[in-house]
């Protein structure tokens, strides 16, 4: 059986907390330089050379691009053949992400009871979402997600009968009305099926995947990409003064479904779209 | 897009030729304030009481920045969305308060008060933290130390880069620039 340390996976998730707030990853930089260039709105041509100016600077000089440096949401896949020693892997993460926010200089937001608050100091507890899968590796996903992307993401239990026609109006209209809030040009996350907390959490999962990528089913990239045509055509642009960037990417995840339920999901990322990924 | 070079306090003639969409470069004193910050000043206006901070004239800046590294004014410091202060806006505005940075759109009640006010809502780059942070040269704690990042600063600005999202004609740039470009 293969060993992983609890102090490793200490180590590697302090080290991504920061990362992931002080640098924009590869493919989320491409796709607004993109955007930088076709951007026909002067507005939001000044908007996206604002963030990209940003991107430099916070790389530079190690500075978080956004003052709300998110809740740590931690995706793992655990192989079930590797074991973690010398701690469990809940109290090693949470290690991590204290460790990570302190020494950063990344702002905690973590409030401890959410009715009553009290921040806890060291922005803990984070959101695990574990999975076991075969192997004797662990991967790692870091998602620091800011409070302003998702409050504008929404759950619906449909009908059956409401169909594809029903998931992009539920998509193009939730987006136009986040308008400028959840800080476009966006990320969606799209989870469609499974029950009601499964689908959720497909749409926050949909956020991992590099933005240019396509979903394996062609059904499915074809979809994603007439859904990003859809929420482009919007005209929300970048912060939501108008533009032809209302969103990077729209990915899909879906589930099996129960013959009478229809849930669809979509968790929006804002323009950062910070994500960072590690095998141990 | 015409632009402007304004400093705090902000006069009413400054504000009547804002029109939503031009540009603002703004120096002087901003107070910064998110959701437990206006709770607790509409309280205390509620209450008939002292405020801790002037409202005549001033501007409030909707964040909560990032902690201060070593060797800087203050950390990484963008927008948050002005929406969650719409509920106590117009009570601040009532009392002298002529505007405000943030990002995202306002509701009616307080484009409403913006009118009746003479008061102007400004957009910063969500997310431009880093950037915003070179704007600000000082930043004093002046109340709510216990809220953290929630506390009130005093913060000097210089060169504040914003856009007139709202102003006090009823002018929403938001809604104008998207219907230009919407199809």
């Amino acid at each position: 059986m293969r060993e992983i340390k609890a102090a490793k996976i200490t180590e590697e998730i302090a080290r991504l907390c920061q990362e992931a707030n002080f640098e924009l990853e590869d493919d989320v930089q491409r796709a607004l330089e993109k955007a930088h260039a076709a951007e026909e709105s002067p507005a939001g041509k000044e908007v996206l050379r604002q963030i990209l100016e940003n991107s430099g600077i916070a790389r530079e000089e190690r500075m978080p691009m956004c003052q709300d440096t998110g809740l740590a949401v931690i995706f793992a896949e655990l192989g079930q053949d590797a074991h973690i020693a010398g701690g469990d892997f809940e109290t090693a993460v949470n290690a991590g992400v204290s460790r990570g926010y302190t020494e950063g200089y990344l702002r905690k937001s973590a409030l401890a009871d959410p009715v009553r608050g009290g921040n806890t100091k060291d922005n803990t507890p984070a959101v695990i979402h574990l999975t076991l899968v075969p192997g004797d590796k662990l991967k790692l996903w870091v998602v620091p997600k800011g409070g302003g992307s998702e409050n504008m993401s929404r759950i619906a239990m449909m009908k059956p009968a409401d169909g594809i026609e029903g998931i992009k109006k539920f998509v193009v209209e939730n987006v136009r009305e986040a308008s400028g809030n959840p800080c476009p040009p966006i990320v969606v996350g799209v989870g469609i099926g499974g029950t009601f907390e499964r689908c959720a959490q497909l749409a926050k999962k949909a956020l991992l995947r590099e933005i240019g990528s396509e979903h394996a089913d062609p059904f499915y990239a074809g979809l994603e990409k007439e859904l990003l045509t859809l929420v482009n055509d919007t005209g929300v642009g970048p912060m939501g003064l108008g533009g032809r960037t209302t969103a990077l990417a729209v990915h899909i995840e879906v589930a099996p479904r129960h013959i009478a339920s229809f849930p669809v999901a979509m968790n929006i990322n804002c323009h950062a779209a910070r994500h960072k990924y590690i095998e141990l | 897009m015409a632009e402007h070079i304004l400093t705090t306090p902000l006069k009413d003639e400054d504000i009547k030729k804002l029109k939503a969409g031009d540009k603002v470069s703004l120096s002087g004193e901003v107070y910064t304030a998110r959701d437990a910050a206006h709770k607790r000043l509409v309280d205390l206006i509620e209450e008939g009481k002292e405020l801790p901070i002037p409202l005549e004239g001033q501007v409030i800046y909707y964040v909560g920045p990032a902690p201060t590294p070593p060797g800087k004014a203050i950390g990484s410091a963008g927008p948050t969305t002005s929406y969650r202060m719409d509920p106590y806006a117009p009570v601040l505005l009532d009392h002298g308060l002529k505007g405000m940075i943030g990002k995202g759109g306002r509701s009616q009640p307080v484009v409403d008060s913006m009118k009746k006010n003479v008061a102007v809502y400004f957009a910063a780059t969500g997310g431009a933290a880093a950037l915003i942070s070179r704007a600000i040269t000082a930043a004093v704690i002046v109340a709510y130390e216990d809220l953290g990042a929630e506390a009130i600063r005093k913060l000097t600005v210089k060169d504040f880069p914003l856009i007139v999202a709202q102003d006090c004609h009823g002018g929403n740039a938001f809604e104008e620039g998207q219907k230009k470009y919407a199809r």
